[in-house]
């Protein structure tokens, strides 16, 4: 196994760089997401714009580089877009994520995302890829503006 | 330097017994198991004692006049004798469970009906007032059932701390333990920090009180204990115990409940059905003498039959080689690990009253990070919270990685381990 096909440059400097980190005021939903297999956890908030844009998403927690990177490159991903958008690259994340390395990624839509392409090839780390992705849809779901859009 | 002919036990012998030992992952790498504190991998001799079984007597036990029922329940009562023996028992004092969570909870289940099962059974029931005491190290197979039972009954749990160097607090063992006590269940070996826990002072202040010791030998009686061999329940004096046939070489699918007869002559049933009644009427049912009792539905035979084989391999090489040839693993993996700056051992760094599983932190790397430069080098470890999410709370760690020995590793084995984190260090930049 080439251990790099995983570790991407990418998710490397996300790991050690993360952007958007810290929890910020004001926000609309907060989400805690914890995995149960490993203890993993994040706490995630969302702010958005009465038009329905995500105008901040912050996150404080503890994991592995998979799980830290993701979220850092989601968060490049998601604000200053509309809710829809988020949406739809959160579909094509998890499709990624859940294809068994099989699907092919748009780098159009996923951006830095397409470096966990490799990660998707080991079932066992798919959740940690996933975990702030699921703390961001829920923390928008409990915003009464995702609410509407979702 | 180790040489493997110098070990307690003929390693490179032992290990063409287990073919899958030989095989490679991950592109070529030969594969290095550590990981059978999660589960064991069996003998050539155990399998063919299981195929031996299905090819010739395979039927229903204790349940037909057929030749072949015959035949399967003496293999299946043989099998209970032989691992009875192995802990020091007698056979009717061993219940077979799928394994030994189902054990547990077949306790505190049978604690919970207790209250409605009729005088005999009185001494086993709960109620608001009373109190279980379990320790900060459980397995969740030793904590939720108790949790659980706690809830049903009304009763309060309670539980030992563990100190910084990952060894039970007794210091308040008087106070912690009293006449409130109903039941005090603890691990033998923790499945995380190695722990050997001491037995002796738990069961003493229990008996003062009146209290039942259930003993969680999950992964102690595979393993055995340094300087003495296999575990003896008997000699322990614990009331219930129970361990996992699939940690010792054994099938899955197996478990075993010990209980002192006495306890389980008087205990109501947990699962009821076929097989473990006395007298059916449509009014009601009384029940079979232990340990039918407790086994309800046809129970199953060549897992039995395989777990006795594996408990004859075990005996075949001894206990105290077993353990001896582990002690100096965990000596060799305590070494070398602490050696590397950035690593820090969670449990015991001594090989005093340990067992040979290793769990640690690297400063900088998050464990799966660890296990997957480890998997990339066909190193196979356990990360996580490996069922004790408490125990790491405790330990201020979200999770660790584990590695765990057993007989058919080799001093080897350890050292590719040790340079396998330090390769961790190197591919994600930390370290020297
Ligand atoms: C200490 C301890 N207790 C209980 C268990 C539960 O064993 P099983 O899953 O076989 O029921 C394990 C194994 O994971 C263990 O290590």
């Amino acid at each position: 196994m080439q251990l790099e096909s995983m570790y991407q440059e990418i998710i490397l400097d996300h790991y050690k760089n993360p952007h958007a980190r810290g929890l910020r005021e004001p926000f609309d939903g907060e989400s805690f997401q914890v995995n149960p297999t490993c203890g993993d956890e994040v706490t995630l908030r969302v702010k958005v714009t009465d038009d329905g844009k995500i105008e901040d998403v912050s996150y404080e927690g503890q994991g592995c580089s998979i799980s830290q990177a993701s979220t850092s490159v989601m968060t490049d991903l998601v604000i200053g877009h509309s809710v829809d958008e988020a949406m739809t690259t959160m579909d094509a994340f998890t499709e990624l994520m859940q294809g068994r390395g099989q699907v092919e990624p748009d780098e159009d839509v996923l951006d830095d995302g397409i470096a966990f392409a490799g990660v998707a090839k080991y079932p066992a780390r798919v959740k940690c890829a996933l975990l702030g992705w699921m703390a961001f849809k829920d923390a928008l779901a409990r915003t009464s503006n995702g609410v509407e859009a979702g | 330097m180790t040489t493997t002919d110098s070990l307690p036990v003929d390693v490179t012998a032992l290990r063409a017994d287990f073919a899958i030992l030989s095989r490679t992952v991950r592109d070529g790498k030969p594969l290095v198991y550590l990981d059978s504190g999660a589960t064991s991998q069996r003998p050539t001799q155990v399998l063919d004692a299981e195929r031996r079984f299905v090819e010739t007597s395979n039927s229903a036990v204790h349940r037909g006049a057929h030749q072949l029922s015959e035949e399967a329940t003496d293999a299946y009562e043989g099998a209970r004798a032989t691992i009875a023996s192995f802990v020091g028992v007698s056979p009717g004092e061993v219940v077979f469970t799928k394994n030994a969570t189902e054990g547990i909870n077949l306790v505190a289940y049978a604690m919970s009906n207790a209250g409605t099962a009729g005088p005999e059974s009185e001494r086993f029931a709960l109620g608001p007032g009373d109190e279980v005491v379990v320790t900060e190290m459980e397995h969740h197979a030793n904590l939720v059932p108790w949790q659980q039972l706690c809830q049903r009954t009304g009763a309060t749990l309670t539980w030992f701390p563990v100190t910084d160097e990952g060894r039970l607090d007794l210091s308040e063992l008087d106070s912690m333990i009293t006449e409130r006590t109903k039941v005090v269940a603890f691990a033998h070996q923790s499945n995380v920090l190695g722990t050997v826990n001491p037995v002796e002072p738990l069961v003493r202040r229990a008996r003062e009180v009146g209290a039942l010791v259930v003993l969680d030998a999950c992964q102690s009686v595979p393993h055995g204990v340094y300087g003495q061999g296999a575990v003896d329940f008997g000699a322990l004096g614990v009331d219930f115990a129970v361990f996992s046939g699939h940690k010792m070489l054994g099938p899955s699918g197996i478990g075993v409940l010990y209980g002192r007869r006495e306890l389980l002559e008087a205990m109501p049933p947990f699962l009821t059905g076929g097989s473990m009644i006395e007298l059916v009427r449509m009014e009601g049912s009384t029940f079979a003498p232990p340990p039918q009792r407790f086994e309800a539905g046809v129970p199953m035979t060549s897992q039995a039959v395989g777990l006795a084989a594996a408990v004859d391999y075990l005996n075949g090489v001894g206990m105290e080689r077993v353990a001896a040839h582990e002690h100096l693993l965990a000596e060799r993996a305590l070494a070398g690990l602490s050696e590397i700056p950035g690593v820090r051992i969670v449990g015991p760094e001594d090989t005093v009253d340990r067992g040979a599983t290793v769990a640690f932190v690297v400063d900088g790397v998050h464990p799966h990070d660890v296990s997957q430069v480890l998997d990339s080098l066909g190193i196979a470890v356990r990360v996580g919270h490996h069922c004790a999410w408490p125990l790491h709370r405790a330990c201020g760690v979200p999770a660790t990685v584990r590695a765990s020995f057993y007989l058919y590793n080799e001093p080897s084995e350890v050292d590719a381990l040790v340079a396998g984190v330090r390769e961790a260090q190197r591919f994600f930049g930390v370290g020297e």
